[in-house]
């Protein structure tokens, strides 16, 4: 079955949601049973954790395959399947995954007071749909799983957020059901499309990918696959329902919405609007990579004028993710491990910014900027610690985020150089807002009295921030332990991407590049416009 | 033995590790504790530099160069970047003094921060965390690595600057230099990558030092000059030159010693090594050698310009700096790298001094900054004026004194050398004439005449204690001898400086980097160099001491005898007063054309494009199906009058309808 001969995949899968389960018999409306609870939540997701940590240790860097595979029947006629699977690209996110829940669990053991069974289970809920998208590799159940994940997401923001938690709530869910919707139209299509011409019926992606599909219909396809994405990324000028959502989601919401939820676009666009349709992929490239550029440099300007922290952040991850589609879509091996690699800096870094927000808010409840000042006199840890996350966020090499963003930069210029200077600016950008948003809180004399008595973190706090801190430093001067492991995939990636073009493109040996022509006899292209590569 | 590179820098991110990590139960346990790691790794780090420059020195010239590489950094396809450090004779050099004067400032802050309300090991975890950039920015083999090195000493300026938090102005003081630094950083790694990429295309996929300079002539000479002036616009960042040394005077807000690390002796010539070390590139392009002379010749003269009216003591160091730095480029633009590097050691030496001096008469003071009310000092510091005076004298180049040999070797080359030009030198001497002045101005107004402080204050003055006074000796001890080591040919002296860095430098580099193509290129500018005689250099030399030695002169008349005359000049002058003593309004072109219209437009994009438009159409389609929805409810009210009605009126209008079409 796999390298392992145990479902593995599933059991990770799984296993948040049978701890769900087991969390009903626990009685919540006592309080002390509230630690109970949070005990119990905790000890299930440190132990994914663990158990995901066996994907490290058993996983072949050498080949780019799918690994730790099961497939199995699910509804035979209609070619529904069970297939899950790990390569290069999807490892290190599923690792990011179980990596965070507990430090969300442990970031709101005291933030979140009521309904507090209800509020771990969703957590939990939202762990198994995570993994699931991730793992996922038959169209339908990526799809079940990519659906499951705003249900609890949807719950976090609407019961422990902040004041405004239903528009916000309601904002995020139809947001991104809109996107779903077109892509699930887009899934049923394509299912019915290779049904006629292959006779075959299957949702298994891996099938789907050596569909040749007529350039008309891909262009449609494949639009509404990058809408469904985009709105998730979110790619400008689809962002507007982040800052909202992550302002008034709780922490532990904030946390996974920035570190993992948003990656699901950006995944979804390699694992499944690029390898699907390449040739409609290769014609929106230059269109998406400029409105990438634009997010970097629009989301940072924004995130300048926030009087907001929460918000200041939301809009930073904006530009962050425009970095990584810009790496993404330099379809290099740079530019692409760099976007991964830069995902996961991202899901750390911001991660940790929302945490630190969030124990900030815990003792003033003001997100407000000007409310602080003179922060780091009084809390001299959340200092430090505040620093070292800034620091990774403008990409200061020596951390993480410097690493991930010189390889996206790097891949730019190979692809686009004009882009690439673009988007250098962000260097510049990001250190404006960060740093002004450090001193305002931070620095200075402390002029309002509520400051002046605030305690600094304890050890919980502290436990949260430590293995984040080490993964900033780490991941900056070891970056190969973690970019070895995707190089196969990468480049598998990359390949399979080219040669798929190639095919539409036909027996030019790439020297002409095709004209997309969506009229009634456009099921080909044509082979005009001779374009130097 | 070169193997053991590494210790150089690793030793003190041991201090920092050690100080940062358990500092605070340190300082509460053992206070000393905290600067015997702070000092005593930065101390070891220079021993081991010692013991790899004296064994460096027992190799033959050419064969002076030696890459360590540790580790691999990041890796992705065929591109890979290591932690790799490159020993030869241009970082040994530098890490010499680096490593040399940082251990002394790290002795004096003992002294200067001890008592210090700051928390003590978060000094010197900064301080030691800067020592750690520093090295790797001069002893990286490759552009990545120094980059690191490069933006890590401008975090640590940023961090250090900042000390004294609680004080607004210090924060921002900070982030200015930050972000300065960062538009120059944008620069640099356009020019990095720009390089990286087009070097690329000729299949060398590598930053590293030796592989960029041996296939630099692959490049057409138009990206070159490119990514040169891309390279210098970091640099004018860096080592604060026009248009981006701004936030240099500002930086003074950070605790001296930290003026006196950072922002006089190392960091600020960070600049000035790299254009040295990418002097093969910037050898094959002569436009941006030009710029290169240009703007440090300017620089030279408008930071002498602003240095002529400030009273704080330690803006008119900072202004010199900017000013010496002008000074510097000044000689790499004009292909004398040597020199330019020799006035990078001897600058590293009395400006150093010059600003713990400066520190001293600060403290003594009980923190007051302004000339204005100091005085006098001379009798009850006498360690500190001694040192003080020598330092000065080293700085405007009085004969015999290190500054004078490096900034005449300087001034020469400007004057001789085929890029350079007499136009040039006037400017060079111009400075060096308002150096001597404004010098001497600060040294009248603290040392000499009667004690302007309040009762309160005189009360206080005090010579500073040991650790203080010791790197001071110390260093006016260098500053003295320092130039020794490059007296040139025509006073009888080998220039040991320039001979030392040769292997690296112009045509030596080209042997030592095996380039055919480039070395070509290289020949052709060697060959036109030509050899003025002595006797030029001697006039011109005694030129440049008379204008010096006028301006003293100068100082000595309106600071010492006549004292009215700076007011009365002030009261004649007040529109010329007021530019230099606001700096030329720099600042507030700045503000007013950049910052402020990009903030407002920021605020646009948010509340207009973001708000407005972009969230408006998603809230107006919601409101649009809310509508719909609202309009379709009016046919379900429940109301069965209602209905009635509605089905009366349909029935009409169907009938109405068949009677017009069949009967019309």
């Amino acid at each position: 079955m796999n390298q392992l001969n145990i479902p593995i995949i599933s059991f990770i899968v799984f296993f948040p949601l049978a701890g769900a389960f087991l969390l009903l018999f626990i009685r919540g409306n006592k309080d002390n049973n509230y630690a109970l609870l949070r005990k119990a939540a905790f000890m299930i997701s440190i132990f994914e954790f663990c158990a995901s940590l066996a994907f490290l240790f058993y996983f072949d860097s050498e080949t780019a395959a799918m690994q730790f595979v099961e497939q199995v029947t699910w509804v035979k006629s209609m070619g529904l399947s069970y297939f899950v699977g790990i390569d290069g690209i999807s490892l290190w996110l599923v690792i990011l995954t179980t990596f965070f829940v507990p430090l969300c669990m442990l970031c709101s053991w005291t933030y979140i007071q009521k309904n507090v069974k209800a509020f771990l289970i969703s957590l939990l809920f939202l762990e198994t749909a995570m993994i699931g998208a991730f793992v996922a590799l038959d169209l339908i159940l990526f799809f079940v799983f990519w659906e499951f994940m705003l249900l609890p997401m949807f719950m976090l923001i609407g019961v422990w957020g902040g004041d405004r938690r239903i528009y916000s709530a309601i904002k995020f869910f139809l947001y991104t059901a809109a996107g779903s919707l077109l892509m699930f139209v887009a899934i049923i299509y394509l299912y019915y499309y290779n049904h006629k011409i292959t006779g075959v019926a299957t949702f298994n992606l891996l099938e789907l990918y050596t569909l040749q599909i007529p350039v008309a219909i891909q262009f449609w396809l494949c639009l509404a696959f990058c809408f469904a994405f985009a709105i998730k990324v979110p790619l400008f000028p689809l962002h507007t329902w982040l800052p909202d959502a992550h302002v008034e989601a709780p922490a532990a919401g904030s946390v996974l919405l920035a570190a993992i939820l948003l990656k699901m676009g950006i995944y979804g666009f390699m694992r499944f609007a690029m390898l699907l349709f390449p040739y409609a992929a290769q014609q929106f490239l230059p269109y998406i990579a400029a409105l990438a550029i634009i997010g970097i440099i629009y989301a940072a300007l924004v995130a300048w004028v926030q009087p907001d922290m929460k918000k200041l952040v939301a809009y930073s991850s904006v530009s962050h993710l425009g970095y990584v589609m810009l790496g993404l879509f330099a379809l290099n091996i740079q530019g692409i491990e760099g976007g991964i690699y830069q995902m996961m800096n991202h899901g750390v870094n911001t991660g940790a910014l929302f945490i630190l927000v969030g124990m900030i808010y815990e003792r003033r409840h003001s997100r407000m900027m000007a409310d602080y000042g003179g922060i780091a006199k009084v809390m001299p840890v959340f200092a430090v610690f505040l620093m070292i996350v800034t620091l990774a966020s403008v990409a200061v090499p020596g951390t993480n985020g410097f690493v991930g963003e010189f390889m996206i930069l790097v891949g730019a210029f190979k692809t686009y150089p004009i882009y690439g200077v673009f988007a250098v600016s962000g260097m510049v950008l990001g250190a404006t807002y960060m740093l002004w948003m450090y001193q305002q809180v931070m620095f200075g004399p402390v002029t309002n009295v509520k400051n002046e008595n605030i305690p600094d973190l304890n050890r919980r706090e502290i436990a949260i921030l430590v293995p984040i801190a080490v993964l900033v430093f780490v991941m900056g001067i070891f970056p190969g332990f973690f970019m070895r492991k995707m190089d196969a995939s990468v480049n598998k990636f990359i390949s399979q991407y080219n040669t798929q073009y190639e095919l539409y493109v036909g027996d030019t040996g790439g020297k002409s590049k095709n004209v997309l022509v969506v009229s009634d006899a456009g099921l080909t292209a044509s082979q005009e416009q001779p374009v130097n590569h | 033995m070169f193997d053991y590179v590494w210790l150089i820098p690793i030793l003190p991110l041991v201090g920092v590790m050690t100080n940062g990590f358990f500092g605070r139960r340190i300082e509460r346990s053992n206070k000393k504790l905290v600067h015997w790691i702070g000092c005593g790794t930065v101390g070891l780090a220079f021993l081991v530099t010692c013991l790899l420059f004296l064994k460096m020195l027992g190799l033959e010239p050419d064969k002076r160069l030696y890459d360590f590489t540790w580790f691999t950094w990041m890796a992705s396809g065929d591109f890979s970047v290591a932690i790799g450090y490159q020993i030869d004779p241009l970082s040994m050099f530098m890490c010499m003094f680096v490593t040399g004067v940082g251990f002394l400032i790290h002795i004096y802050s003992i002294g200067y921060m001890w008592t210090d309300e700051g928390s003590y090991f978060r000094f010197f975890t900064y301080l030691n965390l800067f020592m750690f950039s520093m090295i790797n920015l001069i002893l990286a083999d490759n552009f990545v690595l120094m980059f690191l090195g490069w933006e890590g000493v401008g975090l640590c300026s940023y961090l250090l600057i900042a000390f004294w938090f609680s004080d607004k102005a210090n924060a921002v003081a900070g982030k200015k230099a930050f972000i300065t630094n960062r538009v120059g950083d944008f620069f640099f790694a356009i020019g990095m990558l720009l390089l990286l990429v087009n070097l690329g295309k000729h299949g060398v996929w590598s930053l590293n030092f030796s592989d960029v300079f041996s296939h630099a002539s692959l490049l057409s000479p138009g990206l070159i000059t490119a990514i040169c002036l891309l390279f210098f616009l970091g640099c004018t960042a860096k080592s604060a030159q026009i248009p981006l040394y701004i936030w240099l005077p500002d930086a003074m807000a950070g605790p001296t010693p930290v003026s006196a690390l950072i922002h006089a002796a190392t960091m600020v010539t960070a600049g000035v090594y790299f254009v040295a070390r990418c002097n093969i590139l910037f050898t094959m392009s002569p436009l941006a050698m030009q710029v290169v002379a240009v703007v440090g010749a300017l620089t030279a003269f408008f930071a002498a310009t602003m240095a002529l009216t400030h009273n704080d003591i330690k803006k008119v160091l900072a202004y010199s700096t900017i000013s010496q730095l002008g000074y510097m480029f000044l000689g790499l633009g004009v292909g004398a790298y040597a020199a330019g590097l020799f006035h990078v050691l001897t600058h590293s030496f009395f400006k150093a001094l010059l600003f713990m001096c400066s520190g001293c008469v600060i403290h003594a003071m009980s923190g007051e900054q302004d000339m204005r009310y100091m005085g006098g000092l001379r009798k009850k510091m006498p360690i500190t004026f001694y040192t003080m005076v020598i330092a000065t004298l080293a700085i405007i180049g009085f004969p015999g004194f290190s500054g004078f040999f490096s900034k005449d070797e300087i001034l020469w080359k400007a004057f001789s050398s085929p890029s350079g030009n007499s136009m040039l030198w006037l400017i060079g001497v111009l400075a060096a004439a308002m150096t001597a002045f404004y010098m001497f101005r600060l040294i009248f107004m603290t040392f000499f005449n009667e004690c302007r402080a309040s009762e309160e204050v005189k009360k206080h003055i005090h010579e500073a204690p040991k650790s203080m006074t010791f790197p001071l000796i110390v260093l006016a001890f260098l500053s003295i001898v320092g130039g020794l080591i490059g007296i040139p040919a025509a006073l009888g002296g080998s220039n040991l400086v320039e001979h030392f860095l040769e292997p690296i430098m112009g045509l030596g580099a080209g042997k030592i980097f095996q380039d055919a193509a480039g070395t070509a290129v290289l020949h052709e500018a060697h060959a036109a160099a030509a050899h003025a005689s002595y006797m030029t250099e001697y006039i011109l030399m005694a030129i440049t001491s008379t204008i010096v030695l006028a301006g003293v002169g100068l100082a000595y008349m309106m600071y010492m005898q006549k004292r009215t005359i700076p007011e009365t000049l002030a009261q004649k002058f007040p529109v010329l007063y007021k530019l230099l003593l606001n700096k030329w309004y720099i600042d507030e072109l700045y503000e007013w054309n950049v910052i402020k219209p990009l903030h407002s437009f920021s605020r646009f994009l948010w509340q207009v494009a973001d708000v407005k438009i972009i969230d408006g159409f998603v809230n107006g389609t919601a409101r649009f199906f809310m509508r719909c929805g609202g309009m379709l409810r009016n046919i379900q009210t429940g109301y069965v009058q209602r209905y009635a009605v509605t089905f009366v009126a349909g029935t009409v209008a169907v009938i109405v309808y068949y009677i017009f079409v069949l009967y019309i």
